[in-house]
This record gives structure tokens, C-alpha cells and sequence, in this order.
């Protein structure tokens, strides 16, 4: 245990301790590498404490057909890395997959959402895409026992779509780093990040650390980390809202992008996007909105109970799609940005973790390397 | 049981879990029971196990009772009322419930 503390160099230092960082660093060390995980403390912007907990694939992956397949990719590995944590840790993550709407109000809504997935759709060039629209009555028949508001007209439905505990998530991944002999070191952010013979060196407060890669996955903090290391990643905050009510007995049964009932019984209600800079604190009229909007569309909400609302800010790129880049500057610094920690956790721990270690890269990351945004400055 | 520090005379008439009693007025709901019940005075949605009021203060939720006919509702935030009818929270409330 000594030497587990001691320990300053590795094969692989990830940089974040959120969504993506302990699911890739999970990966390598089922493929035998040692690796270290470098945390910040509680005090800094934790975006992975305030997720809405979707694992979503309906309308994800607009103008980039790869992001749509690399989605549906880990909804489909989801269920079994559920189970790998489940089995590991006893942490039950509460993974459901159950399908998913998304509830139209009125028919312009209907007609917009039925545009936008279509497009989706077309650009996949004629891949399936697990999507189908529902009229009232077909979502009356999904949904037995739920009185829905005279304005929904009918909704989205994908097959595909589920949701999990996103907070048990955490600590499961967290957990089965440490017990496959993974090393964490809370409190040590990262300044810079110099190499030498001997690979690279990660200055940290709390002393530095070696690692013959290095990973980051640290939300916001790559927009500093990142361009020194040839990581010139364009990402901003947009914030979003959260409400969550008391819990009551199950009513809902799949999640509906906007709402979704835990399997403890608390109703979940989203969603806002505002651009509000690093400001995370809690916006009284977007919280109005969103709970304005819930019971619109499920009347039977009014009765309940608001215990707890805040807001998060998505680490979001120019496109919404996310960036996995390896540095040209610096082989072997991989910067990896995404807004869907939650949804690619199962394919971040099963597939990227292989890219690192060496695997020939995913046939979708030609998509995701950061290229697109400078060719289009450039444009 | 807790006990009232001194005498009140301004009283009002509740009644918990069929139980009929005279408590000071202006005091909490969950005040009032823990004057008249040692143990849970709910069952969680998630174990079952019982809970009673704990912070006393709206924080901590575990004093969750049914107040008129509305489930849920925070005991310690609710201040008493001639007539008031009041009930343990048993698991979740079911969506509608004193709608």
C-alpha cells in the first residue's frame, strides 16, 4: 500500500477524475497498464456531480454520421459494462434501457422533430437508424396509467435509449479503478506538462508525476491544458438545469429526454441550455420554465414536490460532437471532449482505452479529431 | 418522548395516526409528534426501513409525513393547526395522491 502512494510514474497519468477519465483508465488496466488517475478537490467545477444520468441515442450525431454509429455503439455495450460494475463492485448503477421518447408539443414541434431526425437519418447515407414516430394515441398505449397534457400530439421513439444512476455510475467506475489496482491522487491539479527522456512529466500542486502517456480528461480544464501540448480544442460552458422531486411510486416507464423517473423513485426534469460562462448558479426563470414545461406535458407532475434543483455546465464543442485527438506535437497526449460522458461511458472504457494502449484507432475517429473546427476557421 | 419546557396554555387539537392530542400552538408538526412518538414516523421508498425528524431545520427530508391529505410534506416546516390530520409518510406517495 506504501508503494501505492509513493508511486510518481506510470505507464498512463489521466488527467480528470469525471465521466470519461476513470471509464478509459478502467480500460487500461484490463490491457496491463499502470495507470494514474490526477484529481482536482471539491472546490472546482465538477460537471460529472450533475448529470441528468440519459443514456441517450435519439437526435445525437446531427451532421456526423460517426458519432450517431460510435453512440449507438456504446448503448449497445452499455448492459454489460453495467453488469462488469455490478459484478466487480457490488454498486448497482441502475442501467435500464427501456427505449426512450422524446414528447411533442403541438404539430409544428412534431414536424420539427421529425425534420431534424430525418436529416440525422439522411446523412447516415442510408443506415438504419433505430428511430419511429409515434402519434398520441400510439404513445397513450407506450405509456399505460400516465394522463398526458392536451398538447402532446406525439413523439419520437428510439429503441435504443435508456438511462442510469449517473452518481452510482461515478463511484462505481471510481471504485473498480482503485480495486483493479488503479492509483488516485485527489488534489493534485495539474499546471503543465513538460517531457524528458524518460517520457512526461505532469507538474501538479501536490508534486509531479511520470507517465509515458498522458490522457486528458478534464472537462474545462483542457481549454488551458491542452493548446501547449498541441491540443487546441475549442470548447465552451453551456449550463443546464436539473429539478428533481420527491420520490413517488413508479409511474413513468422510460425515460423521455426531459424527464425520467430514477428507480428510487424521484422524477428527474431538464432541460435548459444557456450560455452563461462559468456561472453554474442556479437561474430562477429556467427552473420555471423546464418545471412549466413538465406538466404541460404530464398534468399529474403539478402534485409533486421540487426537493433539489441546480445547474452544470456542459463541456460542449462547436458541432456538439466529441473530439478524441491524439497530439501531433506530442505522441502519446490524447485530449478527449465530449458532453456525453455519461452515454459513451461503456464504449470510453471498452474501445478508447484500446486506442490508447495502441490499438489501430476506431473506424469512427476519423471524425473526431479536431482538424474539422481549424479547417472551418481557416474556410 | 420529548416533553415541553414549560407550561403552554395556547393549545391546538391534532390528530396523529388516528390519535387525538392537545399541543402548543406555533410549534412544528414534527415538534408536536415527537411529543407523542418514539419511533419512525415513516418508512423510506427505497429500504422501507423507518425514519423520524432528524434536523428539525428543512435540510434533511426525513421527517416526511402526510398533512391534511398531502403526502410528503416536511413535518419541521409545517407549523400546527387546529384540526390539522396528520399521518406517517409510508413509503412513496403515490403521484396524485392529495392532489
Amino acid at each position: 500500500m506504501s508503494d501505492t502512494v509513493q508511486k510518481d510514474r506510470f505507464d498512463v497519468v489521466v488527467i480528470g477524475g469525471g465521466m470519461i477519465g476513470p471509464a478509459v483508465a478502467i480500460g487500461l488496466l484490463q490491457r496491463g497498464l499502470d495507470v494514474c488517475i490526477l484529481d482536482e478537490g471539491d472546490d472546482v467545477l465538477r460537471v460529472a456531480r450533475g448529470n441528468f444520468g440519459l443514456v441517450w441515442f435519439q437526435g445525437k450525431g446531427f451532421g456526423m454520421p460517426d458519432y450517431v454509429k460510435w453512440t449507438r455503439r456504446s448503448a449497445g455495450l452499455y448492459s454489460d459494462f453495467a453488469a462488469e460494475l455490478l459484478d466487480a463492485t457490488g454498486v448497482d448503477v441502475a442501467h435500464a434501457n427501456p427505449g426512450g421518447l422524446e414528447l411533442c408539443l403541438g404539430d409544428e414541434e412534431m414536424a420539427h422533430r421529425q425534420h431534424f431526425l430525418g436529416q440525422i437519418y439522411q446523412q447516415g447515407g442510408g443506415d438504419p437508424y433505430e428511430i419511429e414516430y409515434l402519434d398520441r394515441k400510439q404513445v397513450e398505449d407506450m405509456l399505460p396509467g400516465v394522463p398526458l397534457g392536451k398538447e402532446v400530439v406525439g413523439a419520437s421513439y428510439s429503441p435504443l435509449d435508456g438511462h442510469v444512476n449517473p452518481l452510482f455510475l461515478l463511484r462505481a467506475m471510481h471504485t473498480r479503478f482503485q480495486q483493479l489496482g488503479g492509483t488516485y491522487k485527489p488534489r493534485h491539479r495539474v499546471s503543465s506538462v513538460s517531457d524528458d527522456a524518460s517520457g512526461y512529466v505532469v507538474h501538479t500542486e501536490s508534486g509531479d508525476v511520470r507517465g509515458a502517456k498522458i490522457v486528458i480528461a478534464a472537462g474545462h480544464g483542457l481549454k488551458d491544458l491542452g493548446p501547449p501540448l498541441g491540443l487546441d480544442i475549442p470548447i465552451r460552458p453551456q449550463r443546464g438545469h436539473i429539478l428533481v422531486t420527491e420520490r413517488t411510486q413508479p409511474l413513468l416507464p422510460m425515460p423521455m429526454s426531459a424527464f425520467r423517473q430514477t428507480h428510487e423513485g424521484s422524477i428527474m426534469l431538464g432541460v435548459s441550455a444557456e450560455e452563461a460562462g462559468y456561472d453554474d448558479t442556479v437561474n430562477t426563470q429556467s427552473v420555471h420554465d423546464i418545471a412549466a414545461r413538465a406538466t404541460r406535458t404530464i398534468p399529474a407532475l403539478r402534485s409533486l414536490n421540487i426537493v433539489r434543483s441546480w445547474a452544470a455546465l456542459r463541456v460542449l464543442t462547436p458541432d456538439k460532437c466529441p473530439v478524441y485527438q491524439e497530439s501531433h506535437s506530442h505522441p502519446g497526449v490524447y485530449g478527449i471532449a465530449s458532453h456525453s460522458g455519461v452515454t459513451l461511458a461503456a464504449v470510453n472504457s471498452r474501445v478508447v482505452s484500446g486506442w490508447i494502449a495502441g490499438d489501430t484507432p476506431p473506424e469512427e475517429f476519423k471524425s473526431f479529431g479536431v482538424e474539422r473546427f481549424h479547417a472551418e476557421n481557416a474556410a | 418522548m420529548l416533553k415541553t419546557r414549560h407550561d403552554v396554555t395556547d393549545k391546538v387539537s391534532v390528530t396523529f395516526d388516528g390519535q387525538q392530542m392537545d399541543v402548543p400552538s406555533g410549534i412544528s408538526v414534527a415538534a408536536a409528534v415527537l411529543s407523542v412518538r418514539d419511533g419512525a414516523t415513516r418508512s423510506t421508498p427505497v429500504s422501507g426501513d423507518g425514519r423520524a425528524p432528524y434536523c428539525m431545520m428543512g435540510v434533511c427530508f426525513e421527517c416526511l409525513m402526510d398533512i391534511d391529505g398531502i403526502p410528503n410534506r416536511q413535518a419541521c416546516m409545517v407549523t400546527v393547526a387546529d384540526g390539522m390530520v396528520i399521518n406517517p409518510q409510508e413509503g412513496a406517495s403515490r403521484l396524485g395522491d392529495g392532489a
